[in-house]
């Protein structure tokens, strides 16, 4: 069966986007739903910013005020960021390690229809009686007594594309684990597929949690349960210890992926091997490690007491000593580099003294006295946006132009690209810097306004013009897609001229087989010593040509999703429409159904026949 | 295509379920994921020990006055049993006796019934005599935690069965032998959280 290159109409192009198992069209796919949630969420954001912008303001009605919060936080980390980050790591890791596929490719498929119906389920709420309104944490002293749906489709929603990250992490830990290519040690893995590793290992272990949270939110507001009501029994803190031992971990989850592109960035630009390479090595997984000791960070003033309270400050100052050898190994990376200040490098210079900010603030919070002058206020708001978006947003637009030619053959404008970022680092820093003072002066966070002359009113007006700036940066780079793709002009072989890692080697565009033959690795950068030693082909091999075995595509993991999605709008109309139940049966039913097809029938998978490959060059996008 | 090899007692690998990369990436991702369900199941029993006995005003119900532990001490015993015969089952198949393998998980199978039964008996006497679902926070957490043991046990029997069936003409090969694996460190998965269960649930609740 030849399998290469076909001419495609537009529905046999949506189907086989719809069935793909190959990682670099489901990175594609992440990307594509996670920018629009990105969209989404900053357009949310907008309209915070608007209704903050003066005193008094009526724009937003406080109860719509509380729900655009709650939508904004929850779509940006769990819909927006998380998924961009997938994408990111579908197109580089299985590349990167020398691998023809992930270990699941059928799985790979299904946690991303998995996330993409949570997400599209969570947003319908905004067009089914109204949005989740007790901010992105959920508290369940809030949630159990908010009326309407919203927090049923938070709840359900999150569930349906929790299970999909569950999947994608346990995924990325055995492709990481056994599908190296020869010569791939641990010690030779490039950072991104390191903390990918890290991050996985995260979300193994950090996600039941949160499902159980989740599960005790919808059974006590869906199915009579009493978790969280003391009245009968129960107790809500137990939420917040769930939501955090999830949430900590969480934060990690978001900001290692965003330092391995980094530390990939500073490696490539600065024309040097990275700096202390095992030391971030072991960084990266003392983080990961730590990451899980130290929820309670956000719950000292619950009244754990003073003992818990100690325990958990010092176990959170402690994660900011490996933080900082990663700082100082990024610093040290580029001394003495031959620099070029391309886009990514730019986003990676800026990234050093935003986080380093946010890092400061967040061991000022972990200090516990202090923190209770600084918990619920703006300056809250200020430390996890310095981190979030001056580490973790800053990574993915990084790495936006980094992969773009890895993943679609095109260059996205370098000089567009700068414009971007000017207007995104200037406006991010004016509209968060100022908002620590705001914390400090005494401003709550999640008020829907404030009250005129408390001295706050041009701090606010400052916060507002600057996510301005933010919003223009991120239309010309709305702009820059768009030219580049229109343009189309292909790039070719190691796009940035300076890669270092296997996945630069490769041909572009990127074989739907990645590796004609695996490549052996010769060290860490294998690519960078292939090309000092002039290898013209920039690899070395580690067998000879011959038959490459192939996953098929399947439908199954989109049917199977949208079982799910449809059970979930029985459980949340439940025992109010006489629907609900016979819906949740019928969704329920279409997702064991496609299990047990996906059971039933023998997947062999296909082979291409060296024959095939012998004068094929590039891919078939 | 390895698949088509017909293999006989004497070819069959030592381990078919590591055979080759796929199975060695079922049998490692199988067991991540059986790392994660411990977790699931290390909340669940916490928000158990916190909510035990804990309810309205007045609540009659306590872990002493409610659990019977002849009951449990049967449903204990049919499970762990069952596990025993999934090991058989595992045995028969490293020798490559198909027969084996289905006969030892079908008996695998009834033991599992057989829990269930008893477990559905339990749920359905608690209910009758008010314990329900909604009653407190203690009966929501003690059903909710093994309850999802009990879906746990009806999804890896409808998992084994379906197995038996669709395999019955297939018989043994390296891709049908890594599913049995699979299915079976399930069963074994789930009989160690019933360990649990009937530890920090029922003993200990019938002790203090
Ligand atoms: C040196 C490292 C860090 C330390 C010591 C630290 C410490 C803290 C502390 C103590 C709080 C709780 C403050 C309060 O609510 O009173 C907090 C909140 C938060 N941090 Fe950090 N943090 C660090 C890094 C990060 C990173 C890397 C991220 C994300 C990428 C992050 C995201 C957040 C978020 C989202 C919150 C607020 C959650 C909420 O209440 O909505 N932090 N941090
Ligand atoms: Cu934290």
């Amino acid at each position: 069966m030849s399998a290469i290159a076909q001419k495609k109409g537009f529905g046999s192009a949506l189907w086989d986007w719809l069935t793909t198992v190959d990682h670099k069209k489901i990175a594609i796919l992440y990307l594509a739903s996670g920018g629009f949630f990105f969209v989404v969420g900053g357009i949310e954001a907008m309209l915070i910013r608007i209704q903050l912008a003066v005193p008094d303001n009526s724009f937003l009605s406080a109860g719509l005020y509380n729900e655009i919060l709650t939508m904004h936080g929850t779509t940006m980390i769990f819909l927006a960021a998380m998924p961009i980050l997938f994408g990111y790591m579908n197109a580089v890791v299985p590349l990167q390690i020398g691998a023809r596929d992930v270990a699941f490719p059928f799985l790979n498929s299904l946690g991303f229809w998995l996330f993409f119906f949570g997400g599209i389920f969570l947003n319908l709420s905004w067009f089914m009686g109204g949005a989740p309104d007790a901010g992105w944490t959920s508290y369940a002293s809030l949630s159990l007594y908010s009326p309407g749906h919203g927090i049923d489709f938070y709840a359900l929603g999150l569930q349906i594309s929790g299970a999909g990250t569950y999947i994608a992490g346990i995924n990325f830990l055995v492709t990481i684990i056994n599908m190296r290519a020869p010569g791939m040690t641990y010690m030779r893995m490039p950072l991104f597929t390191w903390t990918t590793f890290v991050a996985s290992a995260l979300i193994l272990f950090a996600f039941p949690p949160l499902t159980i949270g989740l599960f005790f939110l919808i059974f006590d507001r869906m199915f009579g349960a009493n978790f969280f009501d003391h009245t009968m029994g129960g107790n809500t803190i137990i939420w917040e210890h769930l939501f955090w031992i999830f949430g900590h971990p969480e934060v990690y989850i978001l900001i290692l992926p965003a330092f391995g592109i980094f530390s990939e960035i500073f490696a490539i630009f600065s024309r040097k091997r990275l700096f202390g390479y095992s030391a971030m090595v072991f960084a990266t997984v003392l983080i990961g490690f730590l990451g899980f000791m130290v929820w309670a960070h956000h719950m000292f003033t619950v009244g754990l007491g003073p003992t818990a309270n100690a325990i958990f400050a010092v176990a959170t100052m402690a994660i900011a000593v490996p933080t900082g050898v990663k700082i100082f190994n990024w610093l040290l990376t580029i001394w003495g580099g031959s620099i070029k200040v391309t886009t990514p490098m730019l986003y990676a210079l800026g990234f050093i003294p935003s986080f380093v900010a946010g890092g400061v603030t967040g061991v000022m919070q972990a200090a516990a006295p202090l923190d209770y002058q600084l918990h619920d206020s703006y300056f809250i708001v200020a430390h996890f946006h310095y981190v979030i978006v001056g580490g973790v947003v800053l990574a993915i637009l990084a790495g936006l132009h980094l992969y773009w030619p890895l993943m679609f053959n095109t260059m996205l404008s370098e000089k567009l690209g700068k414009i971007t970022f000017w207007f995104f680092f200037l406006g991010f820093h004016a509209t968060f810097f100022i908002q620590h003072f705001l914390g400090l002066m005494g401003m709550p966070r999640r008020v829907y306004t404030f009250i005129e002359g408390q001295g706050w009113d041009l701090f606010n007006f400052i916060s507002s013009m600057g996510a301005i700036l933010m919003a223009i940066g991120v239309i010309v780079l709305v702009i820059n897609i768009v030219m580049t793709t229109v343009k189309n002009v292909p790039v070719g072989n190691d796009p940035w001229k300076d890669g270092r890692t296997l996945e630069w080697a490769i041909p572009q565009p990127v074989p739907f087989y990645n590796f004609k033959r695996t490549p052996l690795v010769r060290g860490l950068d294998t690519f960078w010593i292939e090309k000092q030693e002039g290898n013209k082909e920039g690899m070395s091999y580690a067998e000879p040509l011959s038959d490459i075995h192939m996953p098929n595509n399947s439908f199954i993991p989109f049917v199977m999703s949208l079982g799910l999605f449809i059970a979930a709008f029985g459980a949340l109309y439940n025992g109010e429409k006489a629907w609900a139940v016979p819906v949740l049966v019928i969704g329920l039913g279409i997702t064991l159904a496609s299990m047990a097809t996906r059971s039933l029938k023998d997947d062999h998978g296909y082979h291409i026949h060296k024959e095939d490959l012998m004068d094929h060059k590039g891919g078939n996008y | 295509m390895a698949e088509e090899v017909k293999y006989t007692p004497q070819t069959w690998p030592e381990h078919p379920e590591t055979a080759n990369l796929e199975g060695k990436n079922k049998f490692l991702g199988f067991w991540l994921f059986l790392g994660g369900e411990t977790v699931l199941f290390a909340s669940l029993f916490a928000t158990y020990l916190a909510l035990k006995n804990k309810g309205p005003e007045g609540m009659e119900f306590t872990t002493q006055s409610l659990f019977e532990l002849p009951l449990v001490f049967v449903m204990t015993m049919l499970l762990l049993t069952s596990s025993l015969t999934s090991v058989y089952a595992m045995y028969h198949m490293k020798n490559f006796n198909f027969r084996g393998v289905q006969t030892w998980m079908a008996i695998t199978v009834l033991l599992g019934f057989g829990f269930l039964a008893l477990e559905i008996y339990e749920f359905y006497h608690y209910v009758h005599i008010g314990f329900t679902y909604s009653q407190s926070a203690f009966s929501s957490s003690f059903f909710t935690l093994v309850g999802t043991h009990g879906l746990h046990v009806v999804i890896g029997l409808g998992w084994i069965i379906l197995l038996m069936l669709r395999n019955a003409k297939r018989g043994l090969s390296i891709y049908t032998a890594q599913k049995y694996y699979t299915a079976s460190l399930y069963w074994h998965f789930i009989d160690v959280v019933w360990v649990f269960i009937f530890t920090v649930v029922y003993l200990m609740g019938v002790m203090s």
